[in-house]
């Protein structure tokens, strides 16, 4: 399957922080063809790095997508069957307007003078894309961990255009632990000489900072079972240790080279603004309980969660679960197990497969 | 009875009714109603309702692998000790709360029977019969832990912590002042009219606060 990104342009989009970015730009691929009823559109919303690319094999950069083990002919999210449609976040940097765009009235990228965004902001631009390609009612939001929240801001913000919703390995509400990881990824950056106020581009990247934010991440990412497995105490290679601060252990290299990696792929104030959303969305904000918040919700629920996943603990996904049930909303749920830690919604696929090709089949079936 | 032409429906249904007590459920629930099934394992019995009663289906399941599998059929089903599912949901959500041969499994079955009549309009409850004449005698002529068809298990390694007989149930009825809209007594693919707590296999019986 290849796959080809386009861009579409919006006139303006008014945030919740009360500032309105005009114009702005969001960045997406489709699989699958949308059929006669348009009643088969399911919306892939990616995690805090991902991008529109989620299936498939780029025709501009020969890469496989992110999600290219679930979206597919025959896959979980069939392309045989039902419409993909993927974006990239507002904020981002991987073709949706975000602090490295170009600022229309300076002619400059915006950088910090970009306006903080929110989950719901991120949503309001995914909704301005679906009604884009006349898509009256998604039969299906998923995604995992910030996509997570972002299919649950979609079941509340537009009950009446999701059918279904698929939140996996994540929240409703960041916790103390979740903004600290984040925060200490921030401070990196900006502890960066090399970030300067935000102003770096054109000039050298905060590229030290940003490895190492990506760094924490990663160790958030796995599982003490699945780095011991993947690294154990391996030296790399060498045989004794070096008595210096060359890489020793595999799991340096490894995070080293992860954090290399993803300094050439991301930008630093992307990273800043995206974490700043993820840190800012709390669902129950405004309500007196969570169910309170997701008594509007009208879809039927899909909720998963992994045994080994620290970051995103099955705890958060079940009080999901249970202020769906205060509310008799139909919700499925299960804790897969793994040792993948977070990443097991990107890399334990067999059982996810099973559980959302079934759950889509049953309310596809209702809706023809 | 209806129940018997359930059963020779089709073979499917049959297969499915190894579990007899299915069939007498899916006689006593109304088409189209909210039924919530407590235990529900892979789903079987609310896919089949759904698929024959068109009945809006829920189950609550502990056991992961079954809930997968529940799920992956279509049913929706969540992860969950039994009393803790019931303790969410507001009052009188449900047409039907089905409680089919796990009864005897749970810690606290009065709680759950109570909270089941809360959650729901009406309860359907089975459960094989601890008072069977095979049941007593093969405790009096053993002098062990009874051991049959029906209580297959060794005593260390039983799912059942709670025996419970015919009478224990009506005589709970009364004391929690229940209405008991029907009871129908099971032996093997026969219903059993008379002396029900010495000739019944297994009770089902429906009921209301």
């Amino acid at each position: 399957m290849i796959s080809e990104t386009q861009t579409v342009q919006f006139s303006s989009i008014a945030l919740e922080c009360g500032v309105t970015l005009t114009p702005v730009e969001v960045t997406y691929e489709t699989y699958g063809e949308l059929n006669a009823a348009k009643n088969n559109a399911i919306l892939i919303v990616h995690a805090f790095s991902g991008d529109a690319h989620a299936a498939g094999i780029s025709k501009d950069t020969g890469q496989t997508g992110w999600w290219d083990n679930m979206i597919g002919p025959g896959k979980a999210f069939d392309t045989d069957k039902y419409f993909i449609l993927s974006s990239n976040v507002l904020g981002g940097c991987r073709g949706s307007t975000g602090p490295s765009s170009i600022n229309p009235e300076t002619g400059c990228p915006y950088a910090m003078d970009f306006p903080v965004i929110t989950i719901g902001d991120m949503v309001r631009l995914q909704k301005m894309l679906v009604d884009h390609l006349g898509i009256p009612r998604l039969l299906a939001v998923a995604g995992g961990s910030m996509g997570g929240m972002q299919v649950l801001e979609w079941a509340v913000a537009y009950p009446d255009r999701v059918a279904a919703a698929i939140p996996i390995a994540t929240t409703a509400r960041h916790s103390a632990q979740q903004i600290a990881f984040n925060e200490v990824g921030r401070q990196a950056i900006m502890a960066d000489p090399d970030w300067c106020g935000g102003n770096y581009y054109g000039k050298t990247r905060p590229a030290r900072g940003l490895a190492v934010a990506r760094m924490v991440g990663h160790i958030t990412y796995m599982s003490d079972d699945s780095m011991r497995e993947k690294f154990g105490r391996r030296l790399r290679g060498k045989n004794e240790f070096g008595f210096d601060f060359s890489v020793d252990f595999e799991v340096e290299s490894y995070l080293r080279y992860r954090g290399s990696q993803f300094v050439d792929r991301f930008d630093a104030n992307s990273y800043l603004y995206i974490t700043k959303a993820m840190d800012y969305f709390d669902l129950t904000a405004g309500h007196a309980s969570l169910g309170a918040a997701l008594e509007v919700a009208k879809a039927r629920f899909l909720v998963i969660s992994f045994s080994s996943d620290w970051l995103y603990p099955s705890y958060q996904s079940l009080e999901t679960v249970r202020a769906l049930r205060s509310r008799n909303r139909d919700v499925a749920y299960c804790e897969l197990p793994s040792n993948y830690g977070h990443d097991a919604f990107l890399a334990d696929v067999a059982e996810e497969t099973d559980l959302i090709r079934g759950f889509l089949a049953s309310t596809y079936r209702s809706l023809s | 009875m209806a129940a018997n032409a359930t059963m020779n429906a089709e073979p499917f249904v049959r297969e499915l009714l190894g579990r007899r007590d299915y069939a007498i459920i899916g006689d006593i629930i109304q088409p189209g109603a909210k039924v919530l099934d407590l235990g529900c394992g892979d789903g079987e019995l609310l896919a089949w309702l759904a698929a024959n009663k068109r009945i809006d289906a829920r189950g609550v399941e502990i056991s992961g692998p079954l809930v997968q599998r529940a799920i992956a059929r279509g049913v929706s089903v969540f992860q969950s000790d039994i009393e803790e599912a019931l303790s969410d949901y507001p009052d009188g959500v449900f047409d039907y709360i089905i409680l089919s041969q796990t009864l005897q499994e749970t810690r606290a079955p009065l709680k759950i029977l109570r909270e089941m009549l809360r959650v729901g309009r009406h309860g359907v409850v089975a459960f094989p019969n601890f008072a069977h004449w095979t049941v007593r005698l093969s405790h009096l002529l053993t002098g062990r832990s009874p051991q049959t068809k029906l209580f297959p298990h060794d005593w260390y390694d039983s799912p059942n912590i709670h025996f419970l007989t015919v009478t224990d149930f009506e005589h709970l009825g009364i004391q929690e002042q229940w209405t008991i809209e029907r009871r129908i007594f099971l032996a093997g693919q026969r219903h059993v009219h008379l002396l029900p707590n010495l000739m019944a296999e297994v009770a089902v019986f429906l009921l209301r606060k």
